[in-house]
């Protein structure tokens, strides 16, 4: 489903990814965990298109994201095409970035209207569902501003499932909410995660979390893949000496 | 004093046809500039250099040359050169629009570049064309930030229609030198001018805030219509009301 072939990716000499290698398969649910700076959020923001690899190819679903083919060559993609494949993902993001100019339907309707081209109707069916899914059903006229971080974050999910993503990347996505809200965002997407096939990547430091949701995690140290396995067996008995002390240093924090 | 109460009241007729004069150069100024505004605003920021370097000329040539000289350009050069434009009231809605139109542009992208970039992120993550991402989400949170560097750029424009008696149009001033030419009152003469110009800017700016209300309680910020009647602060530093406007969108 996603494929990183030798992704390389620079912030001026910073080198934050090197020659990355890594596949996630169809359905499946993948955990990125590591330190500050290893480049998890980077490789999210990659597959969102956000940003452009330096070297290497991304692919989702066998078609490269951040190249096109011009004849037998791989070139870099330029917007058009983008468009063309960047309808396959959907990203949560730590801030929200709600509209605020918006009400929360609309929020959650404007896209798949004017992107997908969806009548008015069924995009609010559609999005009046996924609200009641995430448990805001009654909120749908009021203001993103109105709405604590939790509610918004809960939107924000709303919203990009209304766009049918085959991926979804959730980038810490309630590192910014007061502990008492995380209980419920990450109860919600357990609930999607058990409800529905669509392939997750997901960076964040709930690991109770990660493990029951995930498939396998991934632990990055400085643009690396460090060591990789299913859950249990990171978490109970990780081997890499570098994801002892990480996994030991974010116990502590709780 | 009572021949000059006199005289206004004999040519009341004409002095409120100037201030409609007055208000029709102010208001049709505006709105060219606004859409030209919009126009170089948006080029300004275009991928290609080619279009953003055209607006930037644009946009500097009509600000960094006077706007007298624009109008005296359009109106007296022009007609030299074998092109005539038909009216003068029309020659100064163009020199206005063009003149304004190049400090709104400044406000335009000030206020656009003023939005945060999670906002353009959002919508790129929605899959959004480059023109919905302005439309459906920049511009519309970008907007509030325009409205009060635009209050500065009106009340200029108002300000700087007495031009328009230079050009022959019977503008409010016009009628102003009218009634002084008629009763030798030049302190009363001018302190009507005065009177009718702050007036004048008065109404905009309130219609201004007005419409900075409605826009914040869209945004679901600010507290309605409370506020309306503050007057706006001077802007200091004249017509720089474009650099680094928006601040607040
Ligand atoms: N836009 C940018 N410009 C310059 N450097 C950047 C940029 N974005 C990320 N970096 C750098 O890339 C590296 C990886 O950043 P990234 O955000 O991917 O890390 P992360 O694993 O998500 O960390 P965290 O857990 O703190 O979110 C860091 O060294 C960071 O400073
Ligand atoms: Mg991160």
């Amino acid at each position: 489903m996603v494929l990183f072939e030798q992704v390389v990716k620079r912030f001026g000499s910073n080198i934050v990814l090197d020659h990355l290698d890594f596949s996630v398969a169809q359905g499946e649910r993948v955990t990125l965990i590591g330190p500050s700076g290893s480049g998890k959020t980077t490789i999210l923001r990659l597959l969102m298109t956000l940003e452009k690899v330096n070297g290497g190819v991304v692919y989702v679903e066998g078609q490269p994201l951040s190249h096109m083919k011009r004849g037998s060559q791989l070139v870099p993609a330029n917007e058009r095409y983008l468009r063309t494949v960047r309808k396959k993902i959907g990203m949560v993001f730590q801030q929200f970035n709600l509209f605020p100019n918006m009400k929360v339907l609309d929020n959650v309707t404007e896209a798949p209207i004017h992107v997908l081209g969806l009548s008015k109707e069924e995009a609010v069916d559609r999005a009046k569902q996924l609200l009641d899914l995430v448990g805001l059903g009654d909120r749908i006229n009021q203001h993103p501003t109105s709405l604590s971080g939790g509610q918004q974050q809960r939107v924000a999910i709303a919203r990009a499932l209304a766009m049918q993503p085959d991926v979804l990347l959730l980038d810490e996505v309630t590192s910014a909410l007061d502990p008492e809200l995380v209980a419920d965002v990450l109860n919600v997407l357990r609930d999607i995660a058990q409800s529905t096939t669509i392939t997750m990547l997901i960076v964040t430091h709930e690991m109770q979390f990660a493990r029951d949701v995930s498939n396998r995690i991934l632990m990055f140290d400085k643009g690396r893949i460090v060591e990789e396995g299913q859950p249990d067996k990171i978490f109970s008995n990780p081997e890499h000496e570098r994801t002892q002390t990480f996994l030991r240093a974010v116990l502590e924090e709780r | 004093m009572g021949t000059f109460l006199t005289q206004l009241g004999d040519s009341a007729g004409n002095i409120g046809a100037a201030i409609l004069v007055t208000v029709e150069a102010t208001v049709l100024g505006a709105i060219l500039a606004l859409v030209l505004a919009f126009i170089l605003g948006l080029l300004a920021r275009s991928r290609f250099l080619v279009v953003r370097g055209i607006a930037r000329t644009i946009i500097e040539f009509f600000r960094g040359t006077s706007l007298y000289v624009q109008l005296f350009w359009l109106y007296f050069a022009l007609p030299v050169l074998g092109f005539q434009i038909s009216s003068a009231l029309l020659c100064a809605v163009i020199a206005f629009g063009l003149n304004f139109g190049a400090y709104g542009a400044e406000v335009v992208r000030g206020a656009i570049n003023a939005v945060p970039k999670a906002q353009w992120e959002g919508a790129v993550a929605l899959n959004m064309t480059g023109f919905q991402r302005m439309r459906l989400v920049i511009l519309p949170q970008a907007w509030i930030g325009m409205i009060p560097p635009f209050n500065n750029l009106l009340i200029q424009l108002l300000k700087s229609t007495p031009l328009l008696s230079l050009i022959t149009v019977a503008d409010l001033t016009f009628e102003g030198q009218q009634l002084r030419a008629a009763t030798g009152q030049t302190a009363l003469s001018y302190l009507f001018l005065l009177v009718v110009y702050f007036i004048l800017a008065y109404i905009f700016t309130l219609l201004m805030n007005a419409l900075e209300s409605v826009a914040k309680a869209r945004l679901g910020r600010g507290g309605g219509l409370r506020g309306l009647f503050r007057l706006r602060e001077a802007d200091p530093t004249g017509r720089s009301a474009g650099a680094g406007a928006g601040g607040g969108a």
